[in-house]
Formats: C-alpha cells, structure tokens, sequence
C-alpha cells in the first residue's frame, strides 16, 4: 500500500523567489511600470511632507510675529470716507488699555522715490513714500536686511529706509557705499533696508522718511492712513471691536480694521486646498501606475505560458501559480512605493532647504504610500495571477 | 477507500487501461482511443508515432497534467482518477519527472537553482535542494556548469540540466516529450545515450519521439497510431 502522498508546499522563501524571476529577468519592463507608482507615490509624500513643512514654517512665523497686532485704515470712497484717519487717533489708541504699542503710517502723496534726479516723474514704479514714526518696525516686528531704522537721532534728518521690494525696484543691493535716492525733490540719504514685512508687505514698497523730515523737507500735510496696534492676545477681541470708535469717534463706519496674521493663516487655508489637488493628482497618477502594473501583468502571464506549464508539471497546484503571480504584482509595486517615497522625501528636503523651512515628512505620509502601493499591486495583481492560474497546463506547455 | 490507495502491482510504474480522451467538438476529437498499456518499473519504452497520432495527449494523460475521458490511469502505484487536482500537483511534484522538448528552464537562473526546481513544490529548503541538485548534475555529467546561467549553455547541456531537474526528487517514472527533438544529431545521440544509462541505474523511462529511427534503439518500442497501440515490441515483465 502506497503512502498518502504529501501535499505540494512552496515555502514562503520560495514564493518570494518566485515572485521575483519574472523582475530579475525582465529588469527594464519592471523599472518602468513601477515607474508609475512612483511618481504617484512620490507626488503624494512630497506633498504632504511640503505642506507639512511650510505649515510648520508658517507656525514658527505666526510664533515670531505674534498674532495679536491689528491694522487700522480708513475705507476711501464717494461717501464711505477719504481713506484718512483722525490726526489724534494714534494717542487716542494708545490709551485704550490692552493695548501695548501703537504706531502709525501716513502716505506722502506729494513725493515719489526714484533712483536719481534723471528718472521721469511718471516713472514711480508703483513705489509709496510714507512717513513712519521709529517704532513702527518694533510694532510690526520686523528686522532690517542692511543698515538700520529711522530713530530719534535721525529724525530730524532728510533719511530714507527702503522696503525690500522698494530696494530691489531702485537696484540697491548694498548700503556699503553712500546711497541716496531722489525722494520729492531732495536727496534723501539712505541709511536702512528692510527685510521683508509678513505683516505688512504693503510697506515693502515704501520708502519711510521720519513725520519730521516729512513736514519739514516734502512739505507733507500728515495725517495717519494706517494704525498698527500691538495689545494684550487675551484681549485682541475687545480691542478689535472698541477700535473703529476709539480710531475715529465720528464716523466708526469708516475705519476698517484687520488682523494681518488671518492673512497668514488664509495664506496657509489656500494651499491646503492646492494641497488636497495635488493629492488627487497623486492618487490619479497612482492608479494608472496601478493600471500600467496590471497590463504588464497581463502580457507576462501570456508571455510566461511555457513557465506556467512546467511550474504546474513540477508539481505547482492553481494557488502556487496565483500566488506567484500576486507576488510579483505586489513586489512591483512595494519597489514603487519604496522608490516613490524616496523621491517625495528628496523633494521635500530640496525645497525646504531652498526655502530656509525645517524639513518635516509625515510619519503618516510615509506608511500611507508603501500601503497605498501595497493595495494597488495587490488589486492589479489579482486579476493576473487569477488568470495564470486558470492557464491549463496542457495548453500552455503545448503554446511554443 | 482513499485516494492515497494503490490498485496495481507496485512493480508497474505506469498503467492505462481502456484510456479514452476525447476533446469536445463538432463532432468530438478522440486523441485516445482505448489505450492499454503497462511499463514497468525500471523500464525503458519509446513512444512513437507521427505527428497527430496522440502521443503528445498520452503523454499529458500520463503525465497528469490532463484528465482521461474514461479508462483508468495508475502511476506510481496512485489511480490517478481518485485523486483530486492537488493530490494530482503532489504526485507529479514527487513521483514523476518531465523532460521537454524545448527544454523550459527558467532564464537567469543558474544550472543548479533550475535543477534545485525540480523539487521546489515539495517544500524542501533551498539549500537541501541544491544540494541534491548538485549530485544530479553530477549524474548528467554537468558537475562543473552549476553555476552557469542554464539558458546560455548549448543545446544538448540545456537538456542535461532538463533531465537533471527531473531526475532530481528520484521520481518513479521520467517522461520525456521529443528529448532530441530541439538538438543537433550528437547531441541527441548523447542525451540518449544519458537516458539509457540513467535507465541502467534503474529510472523508469517513457519517451516519446515521432523519430521511428531513435526508437528502434530502446528495448522497448510501443507504436501509436490514431490514438490506438498499433504494435508493442515487448510486454513488461
């Protein structure tokens, strides 16, 4: 009597070989269809991990600048105000209790800056002179690139300081030499350049005289057109509503209040919208790598019906086949996810390094994509390996 | 009774009786047509006929990798019609050998990991099968090709390395489909003169060549003709 003939078994180390002769020998075709998933899996984790990454530097940014400065101005229109605001409002802010500092801006609309006395009047290149008081870049929190900021020794004086962008439109990179711009009709030496302003970047594109040098030197009629108010951030709220009263008592109407860092914080809501696009693109891009992984599937099993044959001959059963074939799909794609991660993490960190941030990519973001490559292999693979499986061995070893 | 069974003398190795198999069809093709026939375990038989004779679906019947219409078909002691599909994958991974005539070894694989196939579907680890695979390349006089990648060796090695594969579980019959069919007139007589010496060791043999000439120089010559025995030059045992 015979003995009971043990089933065939193909160990897992085996079945992993398996998965992988058909990769090792047509190396090419599977560097290209995993290809797909990628660049679908590298889209989505350099997403994340940008938009963690900004999200981060932006959080570090409302940190720094603080969140608990307001911005007045006065509305400008037929009927809805002059775009002014009251001369005595800056003292009458500064009395309100929460609040810390408050600084004012007022425009010169009799003077423009131009790089020298030779620029054409009309060619202003949309920058604004203001005049600032000296604590108006504490206020904002700002710093300078170069030089410093108009203070009480200069205030008397005809000195500008330049906004970044203001600097860049005139093409003064260096304060190492003696620089003066040609501001109304004077010299002004210029003595500062800013960094740019997050909360303000208005101010960018100003040039800043001190209200002295503005009274006496343009001949300027001041009155503020912009307040910023620094208070206590238990009490922005209250503040923020007693300011149009206290700003201008007569028409509370016509002043329009702020809160600069709700520019950030939309800022950053706008590009988590672009962030969920770009994620659908990913995912998108991944499912045609998903698509391109099944059809490659397919042509190898078709391909592959010799190998079938004599697979079933030495002793494979239909799941053996399958579960090759599975594999294979699922290796594909795991390389893809793998080599799609490393590339999102390599943009990431380019791009943050090239914008300054701290590169952050999501735990999260990092299994999602092996796993979202491991579910696509493993839905493209199932057909495949479906179909080798149902290859009769009789056929495939008579196809060649 | 259970499929594990054996219904026929141990000492056959192969055994058909009345084995029909017919392919659907208007009107249906029948490849075998009451096929009768014992080989013996030790034996050494060549299968002939020309091309559409039925040899090919003999040997796939045989071979269980088809299922006969009717009759019955022991191997290696099992009624193969009393065993389900993955008792029929477990007899082949243990009892029967295949050599092709297009040799099917897998590309990129070395010598020895396409003869250390042979017994991959048995479960047995890598590093025992290579090493039986070592002793049966030795057997085909391939010892010193191992580690060359098999689909670059010439024609008649590649077939070497086929017939180590199917000799490497020691199985109780080796098939042959057109050994020589693929190969230049040395190489195929050398690789039959393998086979006779593997069969000398003992191997059960079947192979089956349209090539009346080859046949002639086995012991045994069993012809086919429209899926019937046309003549059998021997009886076993």
């Amino acid at each position: 009597m015979n003995a009971p003939i043990p089933p065939s078994r193909l160990t897992s180390a085996d079945a992993l070989r398996a998965a992988g002769v058909g990769l090792r020998t047509r190396r090419l075709r599977s560097i290209l269809s995993a290809l797909g998933i990628v660049i679908g899996i590298g889209a989505m984790v350099a997403v994340l991990g940008l938009s963690e990454s900004s999200k981060s530097d932006l959080l570090s940014q409302l940190d720094e600048l603080g969140t608990n400065m307001l911005q007045a101005t006065g509305t400008a229109g037929i009927g809805i105000g002059s775009g002014e605001l009251p001369e005595e409002s800056p003292a009458m802010v500064g009395r309100i209790g929460p609040v810390e500092t408050v600084t004012s801006v007022s425009e010169v609309p009799t003077a423009n800056v131009y790089r020298n006395d030779f620029i054409p009047a009309g060619q202003s290149g949309g920058l604004t002179v203001y005049a600032a008081m000296p604590n108006l870049l504490e206020t904002l929190q700002g710093s300078m690139a170069q030089g410093v900021f108009l203070d009480q020794a200069s205030a008397d004086y005809p000195v500008a300081v330049l906004g970044s962008v203001t600097a860049e439109r005139l093409g003064i990179r260096s304060l190492e030499v003696p620089t003066r711009v040609w501001l109304g009709d004077e010299w002004f030496p210029v003595v500062g350049i800013m960094d740019s302003l997050a909360l303000s970047p208005d101010l960018d594109r100003a040039a800043l005289v001190s209200t002295t040098a503005a009274a006496d030197y343009l001949g300027a009629d001041l009155v503020p057109t912009k307040l910023y108010v620094r208070a206590n951030p238990a009490d922005i709220g209250d503040v923020r509503n007693v300011l149009p009263a206290t700003v201008n008592p007569e028409n509370p109407d016509q002043v329009e209040v702020t809160r600069p860092s709700d520019a950030l914080e939309a800022r950053e809501a706008a590009e988590s919208a672009l962030t969920s696009l770009f994620l659908g693109l990913g995912a998108v891009a991944l499912l045609v790598g998903g698509v391109g992984i099944a059809n490659v599937m397919v042509i190898s099993v078709l391909e592959r019906r010799g190998e079938i044959g004599l697979r079933r001959a030495l002793g494979a059963t239909k799941r053996h086949i399958s579960v090759q074939f599975l594999g294979e799909s699922l290796m594909l794609s795991f390389i893809g996810g793998v080599g799609g991660v490393v590339l999102g993490a390599l943009i990431t960190a380019g791009y943050a390094v090239l914008r300054d941030w701290d590169i952050l990519i999501p735990a999260a973001a990092i299994v999602g994509g092996i796993v979202a490559s491991l579910v696509i292999g493993a839905v493209a693979g199932l057909y495949p390996a479906r179909r080798a499986a149902s290859v009769s061995p009789t056929e495939a070893l008579r196809a060649l | 009774m259970t499929a594990a069974e054996p219904s026929v003398r141990p000492t056959i190795a192969l055994g058909m009786r009345n084995v029909v198999k017919e392919y659907a069809g208007e009107p249906p093709v029948r490849a075998l047509d009451g096929i009768s026939l014992d080989v013996a375990a030790g034996e050494i038989v060549a299968i002939v006929g020309p091309s559409g004779s039925g040899k090919s679906t003999l040997l796939h019947v045989v071979g269980t990798l088809d299922r006969a219409t009717s009759g019955s078909v022991h191997v290696a002691g099992y009624d193969v019609n009393a065993l389900n599909d993955k008792a029929l994958s477990a007899l082949r991974s243990r009892h029967i050998g295949f050599v092709f005539q297009q040799f099917f070894l897998l590309a990129g694989e070395t010598a020895l990991d396409n003869v250390a196939d042979g017994m991959l579907y048995t479960g047995m680890p890598l590093a025992e099968r290579r090493q039986l695979a070592t002793a049966a390349l030795d057997k085909v006089g391939l010892a010193d090709r191992s580690t060359h990648i098999a689909t670059k060796l010439s024609g008649g090695e590649r077939q070497r390395v086929a017939i180590a594969r199917a000799l490497i579980g020691d199985p109780q019959i080796v098939l042959a489909d057109e050994p020589t069919g693929n190969l230049d007139s040395k190489s195929g007589a050398s690789i039959l003169a393998l086979m006779k010496e593997l069969n000398d060791e003992g191997t059960t043999i079947v192979v089956i060549t349209h090539d009346r000439l080859m046949a002639r120089e086995f012991p045994r010559e069993v012809t086919i003709l429209d899926g019937r025995v046309e003549r059998d030059s021997g009886t076993p045992l």
